[in-house]
Parts: structure tokens; sequence; C-alpha cells
């Protein structure tokens, strides 16, 4: 599992690559919310488009993430899904909570309209 | 045509994603769909996760099972721990139930393994341990 993530506006914007599970899920939590706190950004956007598989230890971890931004006044969205991730966004619910868009620019535009 | 195998691991994090590999290859000479891929990689995933975070809590050298059979097209999989044991299976099967909100878990790991799979019950006894065993009728073999 690999982490990156840059700032654009007052947004972060976050690379995954690689499986979300229980063994990955608390390093990943831990490393977007140390540069959420560093980049001093509102919002934070995730990429999925390198995630190779997830389960609901991501779910946990996205639900945490959101309540984070939420302090802020923020916002999070997930961005370029894959067909087999997004059942799983499906079942649990998560696309009710967390707002999903095909690319990082769709989630920026939306984040910029408000 | 049955085929099957049986592995036993030690519960460690690091081996959910080697269960996830174990089936899969086991899956892989019936050519299933990537949606089956899918769906059976992460119900197994739920089920070790479950077996390790919660069955083994603050146990240390704890070994879970995993038992995969094919018969024809029908897939069963039996993921066992000889943990803790669930107190009230109805109420651990509830989606949003959790003994982890602390740790970010969300409760819906059996929520997910049912949606995923086509039948899906669980045994359980405290201080004796889980056994999960889970159904999928596969979209191969025609
Ligand atoms: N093998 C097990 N041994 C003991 N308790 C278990 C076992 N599997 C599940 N449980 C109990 O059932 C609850 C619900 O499990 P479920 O997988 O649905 O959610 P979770 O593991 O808490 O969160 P998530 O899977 O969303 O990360 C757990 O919180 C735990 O209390
Ligand atoms: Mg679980």
């Amino acid at each position: 599992m690999k982490l990156k993530s840059r700032k654009k506006y007052n947004t972060l914007l976050v690379t995954l690559s690689g499986d979300i599970d229980h063994h990955s899920a608390q390093e990943i939590s831990e490393g977007i919310a140390r540069d959420f706190r560093h980049s001093h950004c509102k919002n934070i956007i995730i990429n999925f488009s390198d995630v190779s598989f997830m389960d609901s230890s991501g779910i946990g971890m996205l639900i945490g993430r959101y309540k984070e931004t939420e302090i802020f006044g923020g916002r999070l969205a997930a961005v370029s899904i894959s067909r087999e991730l997004m059942k799983i966004f499906k079942v649990s619910g998560l696309y009710k909570i967390i707002n999903c868009y095909d690319n990082e620019n769709l989630a920026l535009e939306a984040f910029r309209g408000e | 045509m049955e085929n099957r195998f049986h592995m036993e691991f030690s519960a460690v994090s690091e081996n959910e994603s080697f269960a996830r590999l174990c089936i899969s290859a086991f899956l892989l000479p019936c050519d299933p769909t990537v949606n089956d891929m899918t769906d059976i990689k992460t119900a197994v995933s739920e089920a070790v996760t479950n077996a390790i975070i919660h069955g083994y809590e603050g146990v240390e050298n704890g070994i879970v099972t995993l038992d995969a059979r094919l018969e024809k097209n029908i897939l069963h999989i039996k993921v066992s721990d000889t943990g803790k044991g669930i107190a009230n299976i109805e109420e651990a099967r509830k989606p949003l139930f959790t003994t982890g909100s602390d740790r970010e878990r969300s409760g819906m790991g059996f929520t997910v393994m049912e949606a995923f799979t086509d039948k899906m019950a669980v045994e359980s006894e405290v201080g004796k341990g889980t056994t999960v065993t889970m159904q999928k009728r596969l979209k191969c073999y025609g």
C-alpha cells in the first residue's frame, strides 16, 4: 500500500495504491490524518484508481476521514472508483455519506462551486 | 468434479492478504468472472479479519482455519477461530453493530459477507470460538 498526497487550493489530494484491508488501514488513516493536519486544508479528495482491493476496514477508514473533514466544515470525496470497488461503497451505504466523482477535477469543481 | 483445500495460519494481519491470495489461486482454474472473484476475496477477507481482530483480541498465537470446497460451480467456504466467541450472534450480524468503534471499525463486515455470497451462517460459543460458513454459486463451468 502506498500513499501520496498533494495540495490544490484548500483541498488535499490523496492517491492510494494497493490493497485496503485491516493490515494497511491503520497506516493509511494515520498517513492521511497527518498530511491533512500539516496541509491546513479544508477538504480531502481520495483517488481510488490504483486501489486493487478494499474490504470493510476501508469503510471504517473513510468514515474516520469524513469525520475529520467535518470538524473543519470541509468535505470528503472519493474519486475514480472501479466497478469492483463500487459494490462495497453501495452495500455499505458509503456512497450516500461520501460524495463520489469520476475524477479529481469533477470533485474539485464541486467543492469550488460551494 | 470436487476440489478442496484446508489451511491453518497464524492470526496476524499479514495473513489477511495471504488468505485472499490462496482463495483466488484455488478458484483460478475454473475461470471465474472478475465480479465473483472480487466477491469471494472480499467475503473471505471479512471473516479472516474478524477472527484475527475480534476472535483473538488480546491473545497471541491464535490460529485461523480456512476451508474451501468447490463442488461443480458451488463454492463452500469455512473460516474458523478458537477465540473468544460471540455472545449474541443476531446482534453481531446487524449492520453497524461493532465492538470496535474506537478502532475505526464500521460494523459492516457481516453485512458485506451476506451481500457478497448467496448464503452465510455463523456458529459461535463464548470461550470456544466462531465458525463462519458461506456459499456461492459461481458463473464458471458454463
Ligand atoms: N470471529 C469473531 N469472534 C468474536 N467476535 C466476533 C467475530 N466476528 C465478529 N465478531 C463480533 O461481531 C461484531 C460485528 O462484526 P462485523 O464484521 O460486522 O463488524 P466489525 O468487524 O466490528 O467492523 P468492520 O468489519 O466493519 O470493520 C464485531 O464487532 C465483534 O464484536
Ligand atoms: Mg469485521
